[in-house]
């Protein structure tokens, strides 16, 4: 039992903001494991990280308004990601300049209405809570609005599999068997907006693109199948994230009272991951 | 290999004087030709001259400003449901987690909704047509690992697999070495005879496929002339299709195009293509 106590602290499995984390972290690791998969077998890594630093600007309005910060994350992204798709730009190069003007833009909204926050609630901690998230703050009633976002990207992403995997593929192979193109990727946009928004709220807007694009490189590496892949990386992001919520929460043991923050302990994880996954031994099996 | 494609008199493709023009320039003029159904035939031409586009207008991604495209004797996407598609260029990443037997798979319901559900005869209607293009020995390996002529194999059972009537390759001969160019042009060759599919191949070299089309349609300066290759590939026919003189040169069983005179008009095949001249024995 002592070596148990050692691994994993008294009170963790009964502390209320502990399971709430690993609830909304959990439920984003697995959206987020989904949607990574096709994002970056798309190549649109840069648009999902760009999603989310545009959705800390409604993270941050919502700290200024006092409403679920969730919705001000899930407008923001959303918007943006209708506005990428109007833009409408087949050059790569052309998308990821527009992508990085629009980043550029929300961010410096971020930074106006965080000033806000700090200015008329004398709160400080809201820049740290948007852009590196605060997951044992999170409150519990948000867990069904996560959930339910959650829900709703797995679902639509489950509709439209194949097709989205075809034009993934190449676009003219879906598009000669009748395939929507660009009906399905707005719907993978607006699926990628609800997973940023739920990796935004846990270990914030910043740190989202970890979340996404590392557990689901690192999967692509090792699996040959898109079904395997994907359940890996929702697999390496859940580990990640319960073993970074179990390691803060025993870090308040190491040091001095003070736990290191959630987000660092499940980036740093995702990292070891993609790098182990490197390994020869492990790549050469795919 | 495949149950033959179901009989009729109509002609397989009808292309009736198909006109297309981006801004400045004309891509297509009046384009006319027909090909009937199980012919093995060549969309010849060099670089620019409009293969591509003529393709995507066929396939219905790009309209025309006049004229019209028939499948089987059927306008519109009634008619372009009878398709298989290669498309031009395909990059297969590595990483990409698809083997080729998902990839032939989604030839067969890639554009269903929902989740694919592996039934028995479904896997086996993907392994016959893996089978049918000899790729059943990587089939379980993953597509961006495949040699390019590998990948083609692959990519035309997924064009195959719903059994169409009218398959297009877009240049897949093109990047392949000379084993796997003689390797398909063989086995696109009998989908067409054995399985009554029209095939149509476009190419910048006409060479690898010379002794087994039979019918070519050699497009340049947006105009076509199509006939079998005896009928096309002439000096004459040639000439009034490039709008200026044209030797055409028969070599140990190949044949170069070449555009005479003046240093400013360059030879249209040689000036792009130098490993042409260069592979003459």
């Amino acid at each position: 039992m002592s070596l148990l106590n050692a691994i994993v602290s008294p009170g963790f499995f009964t502390s209320g903001p502990v399971l709430t984390a690993a609830v909304v972290g959990g439920g984003a690791a697995i959206v987020s494991g989904l949607v990574g998969v096709f994002t970056v077998i798309r190549g649109q890594s840069f648009a999902g990280h760009s999603l989310a630093d545009v959705s800390s600007a409604g993270g941050s309005v919502s700290f200024l308004l006092g409403i679920n910060p969730l919705l001000g994350f899930l407008g923001v992204a959303v918007l943006a990601a209708g506005a990428m798709e109007l833009a409408g730009l087949r050059r790569a190069q052309e998308r990821d300049l527009v992508t990085g003007i629009v980043l550029g833009a929300g961010l410096g909204l971020t930074a106006l209405f965080l000033y806000f926050d700090m200015s008329t609630q004398s709160t400080t901690g809201a820049a740290i809570s948007v852009m590196f998230g605060s997951m044992f703050a999170i409150p519990a009633s948000l867990i069904p609005l996560s959930l339910g976002v959650g829900a709703g990207a797995v679902l639509i992403t489950g509709v439209i599999y194949r097709p989205l995997l075809l034009s993934s593929l190449h676009p003219d192979l879906a598009a000669v068997r009748g395939v929507p193109v660009r009906l399905v990727g707005l719907l993978h946009l607006l699926v990628l907006s609800l997973a940023v928004t739920l990796s935004a709220m846990t270990i914030g807007a910043i740190l989202s693109t970890a979340l996404l694009i590392g557990p689901a490189a690192t999967a692509l590496r090792l699996a040959r199948r898109p079904g395997h892949a994907i359940l890996l990386a929702m697999l390496i992001g859940l580990g990640a994230t319960w073993g970074g919520i179990l390691l803060a929460y025993d870090s308040y043991d190491w040091t001095s009272g003070h736990s290191w923050p959630v987000s660092f302990f499940i980036v740093t994880i995702i990292f070891l991951a993609y790098l182990l996954s490197g390994l020869p031994t492990l790549r050469s099996r795919a | 290999m495949l149950e033959a494609a179901r009989p009729g008199t109509a002609e397989a493709l009808t292309v009736d004087r198909l006109s297309l023009s981006f801004p400045g320039h004309a891509v297509l003029r009046e384009v006319t030709f027909s090909l009937a159904q199980g012919a093995f035939c060549g969309l010849i031409g060099s670089n620019g001259s409009g293969k591509t586009t003529l393709l995507r207008t066929i396939l219905g991604f790009q309209p025309p400003q006049s004229g019209e495209v028939r499948i089987g004797g059927l306008a519109g996407p009634r008619g372009r449901s009878s398709i298989g598609y290669v498309p031009q260029k395909i990059i297969l990443d590595t990483d990409m987690p698809l083997r080729a037997r998902d990839l032939v798979a989604l030839g067969l319901d890639g554009n269903r909704l929902g989740l694919p559900f592996p039934s028995r005869a479904r896997a086996r209607r993907v392994d016959e047509m893996l089978q049918a293009v000899d790729a059943l020995a990587f089939a379980d390996q993953r597509v961006g690992n495949l040699s390019g002529g590998q990948q083609q194999r692959v990519l035309i059972a997924h064009a195959l697999i719903r059994r169409p009537r009218l398959l297009l390759l877009d240049e897949p001969l093109a990047n392949l070495d000379v084993r796997a160019v003689a390797d398909i042009v063989t086995l696109l060759r009998r989908v067409a005879v054995e399985d009554n599919i029209t095939v149509l191949v476009s190419a910048h070299d006409m060479n690898p496929l010379l002794s087994s089309m039979d019918r070519i349609v050699y497009l340049a300066n947006g105009r076509a002339a199509s006939g079998t290759t005896e009928e096309v590939v002439r000096t004459e026919v040639l000439s009034a299709l490039y709008g200026h003189h044209i030797d055409v040169i028969r070599v140990h069983g190949r044949v170069l195009v070449i555009a005479a005179g003046a240093a400013d008009e360059i030879p249209i095949a040689v000036e792009r293509h130098p490993a042409h001249v260069a592979e003459i024995p």
